[in-house]
């Protein structure tokens, strides 16, 4: 299995290729890829000396450009598809059916990933992409059970990617508007989730709050861990109850099914993560290579080591880690 | 004039008021029905044949009638059902995902496509107008200047893709493999009880400061503000809206319908508050703000 790594900037591009990555995805500095942060990001030179950097180290580069344009901004979007393509991207991860299309008619020998803001969550959404824009592979959406998965991949006409460590998504991916309705910007939209512009932190004498668009997000006590306010995550009242009423703040680790993915046949595991330090995807990345190494040379004797999973939990919101909706308790 | 329609039930209510619901907007002046249960495949109050017995029902009560796919489509049972919606044609259907979309396409039907399907420029309708697509819903997040420069857009094309707006109710914003409702109850979501059946419009989820944000459906969350753009239907009908979508409430609804009926045809409604589930009005994302916001016009 091919390990994918995040690269929200040239240092981080590099640190992924000198700790393992087989293949590294980047955005653009703008609102055409999901990971749209103030300061992150390539601009065209670093993109191409980040490409030269992957390539001659014998590693693939895959470029996102994974949000849906509308009207006023589509030649920014297609222009971010010929500017990928002009590089030599290995594959361009795109959502959008016009610009899959707009993809596939001009740079047929790029190839192209459906990404997972494209909502495919079955093999027959995998075949519309597939039959109607020719698609090499897909990303899956991190709802889907790990029996569901073996659904997909036995029926699946394409190649399949799955989310292995990062944040944990817990809506279907492309169609979550949670962001846009308390901000103005979605991932859809704006490639933000939660953005940062709107995020305000204030010292109260009831604890230290968050703000989303002002709206109370999270209000933590003495001694509690304060995470990113990302909506979902926060506490809320329901009926009088005060919880995580949506999702508690931890990360997505799959490390213990890798047996189970490489038996499927999926051909790929994704670090989330663009918006991490370079410092963070050396970890996770070396880490995750060592995990696969050992999976490769022994898949039946595979048990994660006390070492990774502690490295990966330091890694993680909360210090926390879920196996998200591939165990299908969590749902 | 612009057409009214009801969106299909996005809550889980029980058979009696599903067609006691129905049996009512029967008579309501709208034009198009939606049917079916878009959320969750435990829903099963009523079986496919329900459903097809009321589509007919309403059709011969001078109804377009339409049947729409389930939202998330998660494992092959759910493939099972969605296929038999997908096989017949004397119902449109209304794709609500790619899984919808692919099956409509594979077996020739025509169809349309909901407000959760990913359209968000010319190009897309452009694509899906070749593989059937006879009328499309605004998603949820646009606003009225994308919406002007798709129907342009499309005037351009020469394409004849009638647009569909969600113009009143909670606004439906994200779905996951997760159940809410029965995570609020600590339940397992395989064994929920059907507690949605107690909540027929929600479990409101506020902020600690009381702020309503959400409503907790099932697998799907949808606004805590009810999304109101009956002061817009002018300018709406202005950039030839074809079809103003009002999504059911389990009571008020034949007072909506009334309000909205009025309007479209150049009335001013009285003013007084409807007997409606009490909760701030929002008409943001029409105006490219946040979705919560209240804009005066």
């Amino acid at each position: 299995m091919e390990l994918v790594c995040p690269a929200g900037s040239l240092p981080a591009l590099k640190a992924a290729v000198d700790n393992g990555a087989d293949a590294v995805y980047f955005g653009f500095r703008d609102s055409t890829n999901a990971r749209q942060f103030a300061g992150l990001n390539f601009n065209d030179k670093r993109a191409a000396e980040g490409i030269d950097y992957a390539h001659a180290r014998g590693v693939r580069v895959f470029c996102a450009i994974n949000t849906y344009p509308q009207p006023d901004g589509w030649q920014q979007w297609t222009s971010a598809v010929d500017r990928a393509a002009a590089m030599g991207v290995d594959a361009m991860i795109l959502a959008d059916m016009g610009l899959l299309d707009y993809a596939a008619n001009r740079y047929p020998d790029t190839p192209r990933h459906l990404s997972v803001q494209g909502s495919a969550t079955s093999y027959e959404a995998l075949r519309f992409y597939k039959d109607n824009f020719d698609i090499r592979r897909a990303v899956l959406p991190r709802v889907l059970s790990l029996d569901q998965v073996k659904g997909v991949a036995r029926n699946s006409p394409v190649e399949l990617e799955v989310f292995a460590f990062g944040s944990l998504c817990i809506m279907a991916e492309g169609r979550c508007y949670l962001s846009s309705y308390l901000t103005d910007e979605s991932p859809n939209t704006r490639g933000a989730c939660s953005p940062a512009k709107a995020v305000r932190w204030q010292e109260t004498p009831q604890g230290l709050e968050s703000r989303l668009n002002e709206v109370l997000i999270d209000r933590y006590g003495d001694g509690e861990a304060a995470g990113y306010p990302t909506l979902c995550k926060g506490r809320f009242k329901v009926e009088g109850s005060v919880y995580h009423a949506i999702e508690e703040p931890v990360s997505l680790n799959t490390m213990d099914l890798l047996p189970e993915l490489k038996a499927l046949g999926i051909s790929a595991v994704k670090i989330e993560g663009r918006q991490r330090s370079p410092a963070y995807i050396a970890d996770v990345a070396r880490t995750w290579r060592q995990a696969l190494d050992r999976l490769d040379a022994a898949p039946d004797k595979f048990v994660p080591e006390a070492a990774w999973r502690n490295t990966l939990a330091g890694l993680s919101e909360g210090g926390l880690t879920t196996l998200g909706a591939y165990h299908r308790k969590w749902k | 004039m612009m057409k009214l329609s009801l969106g299909p039930i996005l809550w889980f209510w029980s058979r009696q008021t599903v067609f006691e619901f129905y049996g009512k907007a029967a008579d309501w002046p709208v034009d198009t029905i939606y049917l079916g249960e878009t959320v969750c495949s435990r829903r099963r109050a009523l079986k496919p044949g329900d459903w097809f017995g009321l589509a007919r029902d309403l059709r011969a009560c001078g109804k377009d009638v339409v049947l729409s796919s389930q939202t998330l489509i998660e494992s092959e049972a759910d493939l099972r059902q969605l296929r038999k919606l997908c096989e017949q044609d004397e119902f449109l259907v209304e794709a609500n995902d790619q899984s919808a979309l692919q099956l409509a396409c594979a077996n020739g039907i025509p169809f349309v496509t909901g407000p959760s399907m990913n359209i968000y420029n010319v190009a897309t309708l452009k694509i899906l107008a070749r593989k059937g697509l006879k009328g499309w819903c605004l998603p949820v997040e646009l606003g009225r200047d994308t919406l002007r420069q798709l129907i342009r857009g499309l005037d351009e094309q020469g394409l004849e893709l009638p647009a569909e707006v969600f113009s009143w109710g909670f606004l439906p914003l994200a779905w996951s493999s997760r159940c809410f409702t029965a995570r609020h109850y600590n339940l397992p979501k395989d064994n929920c009880e059907f507690r949605c059946l107690q909540h027929p419009d929600g479990l409101e989820l506020r902020s600690r400061e009381s702020q309503e944000l959400f409503r907790i459906n099932g697998i799907s969350t949808l606004s805590g503000a009810r999304y109101d753009l009956m002061r817009e239907l002018p300018e709406m009908a202005d950039m030839g809206v074809a079809t103003v979508r009002l999504s059911p409430e389990h009571q008020g609804m034949d007072e909506v319908v009334e309000r909205f009926d009025l309007v479209r045809r150049g009335g001013v409604p009285r003013m007084d508050p409807l007997t409606l589930v009490e909760a701030p009005p929002c008409n943001g994302y029409w105006y490219g703000k946040p979705g919560m916001d209240q804009v005066r016009a």
